[in-house]
C-alpha cells in the first residue's frame, strides 16, 4: 500500500495537486481543458475575478507545469500543458491501483476463513 | 468507483460478516497484514500512531496516521500524508489525505466503501478556503473495482 512513498517522480505530483487545490485555479484548468488557448482578457470575461488575480493564478498553474503561455502580439495566450495533467493522473492511477491490490489482500484475509 | 482529482473511492462486497471486516480494519495488527504496514500499537480515537512499511519496495519507510473516527462496525478513518515523508519536509505543513472505511450490511456479507480524499489539499493554513468541493476537475477512467480475486 505505502509503496506510493518511494518513487521520486511521485513527489513531483504534490505541487500539481496543491496548485489545483484553489477553486479559481481548478476552474481555470477545467475551462482551458474545453476551450483551448485563450487570452487573459477572454479568460477574465464574465468572471468576478480581476485580470490581475487571473494572471497570478495562471502563473501559479504555470509554475506547477499545468499551463503555459505564449506571446501573440501584445497578448499572452494561455493554454493547458497536457504533461502536467498527465503526471497528476499517473499519480492517482498509481494510488488507485495500490488500493485495488490492498483490497485483494483484504478479501483474501477476511473471506478465506 | 468514483475517482476525481480530489478523491479515490472503492466500493467492495465482501463475503464476511461486519464484525469480521471491522476487525480486519480497526485492529492495527490485522490492518497491517493486508495494508502492509507494521503499526507500533493499537488504534485509538484522536491519537496518532506510527508504523513502518512492510512492502518490499519500500521496507521500513515510516508512516504516521492520526485516527479521526472510530465507530465500531460502522466507520473508521485516519489522516495520513500521501506524498513523501522526506526528513527535510515539515510534516505539519504537508498536505494530508483522509482515508475512510464505511461498513454496511449487504445480504449475508458486508459492503465496504473506502474513500481517500484531499488530494487537492493545500497546506494547513489555507485548508479551510481551499477545501470547498469543486464541481469539475478532470475525471479519471472509472475502474472496475469489484473484481473477485478468489473467483
Amino acid at each position: 500500500m505505502v509503496s506510493r512513498f518511494t518513487a521520486a517522480s511521485i513527489r513531483s505530483a504534490a505541487p500539481l495537486f496543491s496548485a489545483m487545490g484553489d477553486p479559481t485555479r481548478l476552474s481555470l484548468v477545467v475551462h482551458l481543458t474545453t476551450s483551448g488557448p485563450e487570452s487573459i482578457s477572454s479568460l477574465s470575461e464574465g468572471s468576478n475575478v480581476s485580470r490581475q488575480a487571473i494572471t497570478k493564478h495562471l502563473r501559479i498553474l504555470g509554475d506547477a507545469g499545468l499551463v503555459r503561455s505564449s506571446r501573440h502580439g501584445r497578448e499572452h495566450i494561455w493554454q493547458l500543458d497536457p504533461s502536467g495533467l498527465a503526471t497528476a493522473r499517473r499519480y492517482l492511477d498509481r494510488i488507485d491501483a495500490q488500493w485495488d491490490a490492498a483490497i485483494s489482500r483484504l478479501r483474501g484475509h477476511v473471506e478465506d476463513e | 468507483m468514483n475517482t476525481s482529482s480530489d478523491q479515490i473511492q472503492k466500493v467492495v462486497s465482501l463475503r464476511a460478516s461486519r464484525a469480521r471486516v471491522w476487525r480486519a480494519i480497526a485492529d492495527s495488527s490485522e490492518l497491517g497484514k493486508w495494508f502492509q504496514v507494521e503499526f507500533e500499537g493499537p488504534f485509538r480515537l484522536g491519537e496518532s500512531i506510527k508504523g513502518r512499511s512492510t512492502h518490499e519496495d519500500c521496507k521500513a519507510a515510516e508512516i504516521e496516521a492520526s485516527i479521526e473516527e472510530l465507530e465500531p462496525e460502522l466507520l473508521f478513518s485516519f489522516r495520513w500524508h500521501p506524498y513523501e515523508i522526506d526528513s527535510g519536509i515539515d510534516r505539519s505543513q504537508a498536505p494530508s489525505t483522509l482515508v475512510e472505511f464505511r461498513l454496511e450490511d449487504e445480504g449475508e456479507g458486508t459492503r465496504l466503501t473506502i474513500t481517500e480524499s484531499g488530494f487537492d489539499a493545500l497546506p494547513k493554513d489555507r485548508r479551510d478556503e481551499s477545501f470547498q468541493r469543486n464541481e469539475g476537475g478532470w475525471k479519471q477512467q472509472v475502474k472496475n473495482v469489484t473484481k473477485h480475486v478468489d473467483g
